[in-house]
């Protein structure tokens, strides 16, 4: 029995385990082909990064870096033209504020109640629908902002004097936008929060709020952050929003009733003027776009290594 | 006579702490329901506004200068043919990417970097996706804002997330099955192609879903390519301009009020939610009917 | 021929082994040769080694795993590996088809040959090894797949060209499950008992025709009647196939093996071997004190 698998003598067993590379050649082809989707991303970061950077340097052969970075006015179509990138920045910052200010606090609670009060069916109901609050599409929410908050809640409450286009409107929706991102990875931080540090503070006597806000929010505290951290880069990008319900006016004020202008929707406004290649207006487009990029890298990558911290603590 | 009774009823100090902590409870729920309410009435509202211009001669007629004649029709066919396109192109990609990373890939730095150059890419903003399509191929490649080049650029914003569902996915898979696999002489390949990905494909069909429900409801990477223009005909195909629903929604929302686009932007976001609803719906039940086996 | 008492089976069994253990020792005595280079226990014996182990040592990245490990497997015995956990019997067990290969940063030094061929060796390819060298894992893990389709699968990827339904149906019968599952082999292996699912991986492994099945604790995960099942199984097999059995259960090891090679673990955490014998041998009149210890119960 045994000798019928290698009947070819001395060498027959080699002969049947060896190699074959040419069996296997079709693998190879596939291997390679794996490889070559796996350097899609690569490319892609690639182009994003030349695209926006060797743009931006024509820019700012036209416009010096100290006038983006020192000018305070964003005035590129009348002139005298002024590049002062602040108020955009400034317009981004103010609306991703209020929008958190909003967000945070319903979020955290949230999270907290999910975690620590909600029975098992009502968190398995609770959270998927909270999370489906993410796959709104943002024009959506955009409509919104203009119709529904400033139009029947905003001016009714604040007057007339309110105009139509005003930060509070954007920062509203983009906080609704951003809200499923804070409680649901909020949430999945507390609930890693090993099971023995409740029971501890229980065992000393502490309330189901104590435990909850001394023991648990602390200890799952890198989570939330990083939370936040991705909820700031999600609202820092959101572009649809806030172009149609923030207005068009860059200033550098956070007062969140007042027309102002982020750097998405002023992107998203040239993008509509179809700017012609070559002109300051196109260029400028790229030059926004690579600080637009630098900031939600910063706080993409900022809340990757809280997130990567939390688990290295807890898992 | 009087036996000592020790009293376990909180008293004091402790009875605050515990009124405090059991009326938190509701304080934190009416939180909770924060989200839920703005999504409700957001719904009411647009059902409301939109529901009696839903007609099906909204649905197939093509845009208008006068709102009550102006319908969903080119708009509709452009999302079907550039999301049909970004499936067709995203999807091998996506997979190919992600069987690489977790069953082929040999562990060292340069897969390091392969990971965290998708983690970051998901945190890319999609209008940075609509420059790069711009430049690159509106541009650079002459595509125009056609349909091509919308769906090459929403196939770039999706992938990176496709990836990480799909990776997700594929790490479930028990080495059990692959242990049973390989001891019976298969190549690393065959066990793969035989096991783990029919093992995984619904895990990979949820996250693709997703993805595609994200690129149907995405606006600003598209008229960032200049994806703006009056479509008043079918498109037959992918070199053609285009028109999306999303588009067509920034488009009636930004007229001017007096003239009724607002009705129509309603409506048109109720077939939007209904797509993107369905799609999400889809997703769970996939998800759902697959975890039990 | 209907199996009522598997007592007197495994007794049966037992005589068969003593007699051919000594029959063994006194071929070994004259024809000299094929021991292993370093005698591990004195006393063990047969003719032509099936696979010969030459201080095959084991590392799962800087953790040693075996240590210096050198025995040989008899063709057409059963032989069973036993020990407490972490002595590095499954180990030992994956690197007879370079299962152990599938975990990154393993490191292997020393020597297996099977049929006297270096399966290590830079030329052999570990997929052709493993399709002449079946293996039966500790859980059975059927694939979400038809009973056909499980049985067909291996023969498939290894381009077999025959009538499929016949190795299917010579397959499952040489797995004893046959009658059991015939009226459906359409029937998804998952649907089937833990003891039958064992039974189809084992017919899984046998319908690519290898000549050597590795049983990694195959009955551990069993009801003890569908133990019994799988331990007559191995017996009748073992007149066709090579067979090598990691146990943790002292008593299975007695009931199937011919052989018996006893491993512990050094302070250093690396298994080696104790003591390795004819079964019989081993557990009544062991040489170690250490074989004895763990055998009548003492520790481990």
């Amino acid at each position: 029995m045994q000798q019928t698998l290698y009947p070819g003598g001395p060498g027959a067993v080699h002969q049947a385990l060896r190699k074959r590379p040419l069996k296997r050649r079709g693998e190879f082809l596939i291997m390679g082909m794996l490889v070559l989707c796996a350097t899609v991303s690569l490319v892609t970061t690639g182009l994003i990064i030349y695209v926006l950077f060797s743009e931006s340097a024509t820019f700012f052969r036209e416009v010096s870096l100290a006038d983006f970075f020192l000018e305070t006015e964003w005035q590129p179509l009348f002139d005298p033209v002024s590049f002062g990138i602040w108020e955009l920045v400034m317009g981004t910052f103010n609306v991703v504020f209020w929008a958190l200010v909003m967000a945070v606090p319903i979020g955290m609670a949230t999270a907290i109640y999910l975690s620590e009060y909600a029975a098992p069916r009502t968190r398995r109901v609770l959270k998927p629908v909270l999370e489906s609050l993410a796959g709104v599409p943002t024009v959506v929410y955009a409509y919104f902002a203009v119709n529904v908050i400033t139009l029947q809640i905003l001016r009714p409450l604040l007057g007339n004097d309110l105009p139509i286009f005003n930060s509070l409107s954007a920062s509203i929706m983009l906080a609704v936008m951003v809200l499923p991102t804070i409680a649901s990875m909020s949430e999945d931080a507390m609930a890693s929060v090993p099971r023995d540090l409740r029971e501890a503070a229980y065992g000393l006597g502490a309330t189901r709020l104590e435990v909850a806000v001394r023991v648990v929010v602390p200890a799952a505290l890198s989570g939330v952050m990083a939370s936040i951290l991705l909820a700031i880069a999600r609202a820092i990008g959101e572009t649809m929003i806030v172009a149609i319900a923030a207005g068009s006016t860059p200033r550098l004020t956070l007062s969140p009733l007042e027309s102002i202008q982020t750097m998405t929707g002023y992107m998203l406004q040239v993008g509509l003027g179809d700017a012609a290649r070559g002109t300051i207006d196109y260029q400028s487009l790229f030059a926004v776009a690579a600080m637009l990029f630098l900031i939600t890298f910063a706080f993409n990558v900022a809340s990757t290594m809280l997130v990567n911290r939390f688990r290295e603590v807890y898992e | 006579m009087a036996a000592p009774v020790i009293i376990l009823r909180a008293t004091g100090r402790v009875a605050r702490r515990q009124a405090l902590s059991r009326g938190s409870r509701w304080v934190l729920l009416a939180a909770s329901l924060v989200g839920v309410g703005v999504l409700a009435y957001l719904a009411y509202d647009t059902i409301d506004t939109g529901a009696s211009r839903l007609t099906w001669d909204f649905l197939t007629s093509y845009p208008s200068r006068f709102a009550e004649r102006a319908g969903l029709r080119s708009s509709i066919i452009g999302t079907v043919w550039v999301l049909g396109a970004t499936i067709v192109l995203a999807l091998p990609v996506a997979i190919g990417t992600a069987i690489w990373i977790e069953e082929f890939a040999p562990k060292n730095p340069l897969l390091t970097v392969v990971k965290l150059n998708l983690a970051n890419l998901a945190g890319v903003p999609s209008i940075i996706y609509g420059i790069l399509g711009l430049a690159v191929f509106v541009r650079f490649a002459s595509l125009g804002p056609s349909i091509l080049a919308g769906a090459l650029t929403l196939a770039a914003m999706i992938i990176p997330m496709t990836v990480i569902a799909a990776q997700e996915a594929i790490r479930q898979v028990p080495q059990s099955l692959r242990d049973g696999s390989l001891a019976l002489g298969a190549t690393h390949w065959q066990t793969v192609r035989h096991h783990v990905l029919p093992q995984a494909l619904p895990g990979i069909m949820t996250g693709i879903i997703l993805a595609v429900s994200r690129a149907a409801g995405e606006t600003a990477a598209l008229i960032m390519l200049g994806a703006f223009t009056f479509i008043a005909w079918d498109n037959t195909n992918l070199f053609e301009d285009f028109t999306t629903v999303p588009i067509q929604i920034y488009n009636w929302t930004v007229r001017p009020r007096q003239q009724g686009f607002q009705v129509n932007a309603s409506a048109a976001i109720i077939v939007l939610m209904a797509a993107v609803l369905t799609l999400n719906l889809i997703a769970a039940v996939i998800r759902e009917r697959f975890r039990h086996e | 021929m209907a199996r009522l008492d598997l007592e007197t089976v495994a007794t049966r069994t037992r005589d068969q082994e003593l007699q051919e253990g000594d029959r063994a020792a006194t071929k070994m005595s004259t024809s000299g040769g094929l021991r292993p280079a370093t005698e591990p226990s004195p006393g063990i014996s047969f003719g032509e080694p099936l696979f010969v182990l030459r201080d095959l040592s084991f590392w799962y990245g800087n953790k040693p795993a075996l240590a210096d490990v050198t025995m040989a497997f008899p063709v057409n015995r059963v032989t069973a590996l036993i020990g407490p956990s972490g002595c590095g019997k499954s180990t030992l067990l994956r690197c007879l088809n370079r299962m152990n290969e599938l975990i990154p940063g393993v490191r292997l030094t020393g020597e297996v040959t099977y049929h006297s061929q270096d399966i290590y060796a830079s030329d052999i390819d570990p997929v052709e090894v493993r399709r002449r060298i079946g293996m039966v894992f500790q859980k059975p893990n059927p694939f979400p797949k038809s009973i056909y389709d499980n049985v067909a699968f291996g023969a498939r990827v290894n381009g077999y060209r025959g009538d499929m339904d016949e190795l299917v149906e010579r397959s499952l019968k040489q797995a004893a499950l046959f009658d059991e599952v015939k009226d459906d082999l359409r029937k998804s292996g998952l649907a089937l008992s833990g003891g039958q699912q064992q039974r189809l991986c084992i017919a899984r492994a046998l319908a690519v025709g290898p000549d050597v099945i590795l049983m990694d604790e195959p009955c551990s995960a069993l009801d003890p009647f569908a133990t019994l099942k799988i331990e007559d199984l191995i017996r009748e097999l073992v007149e066709d196939f090579t067979i090598i059995i990691v146990t943790h259960n002292m008593q299975q090891a007695a009931r199937v093996s011919d052989f018996t090679a006893f491993m512990l673990a050094g302070e250093d955490g690396a298994g080696r071997l104790i003591e390795y014998g004819p079964t019989e041998k081993v557990f009544t009149n062991p040489e170690e004190q250490r074989t004895e210890d763990y055998i009548t119960g003492r520790f481990g």
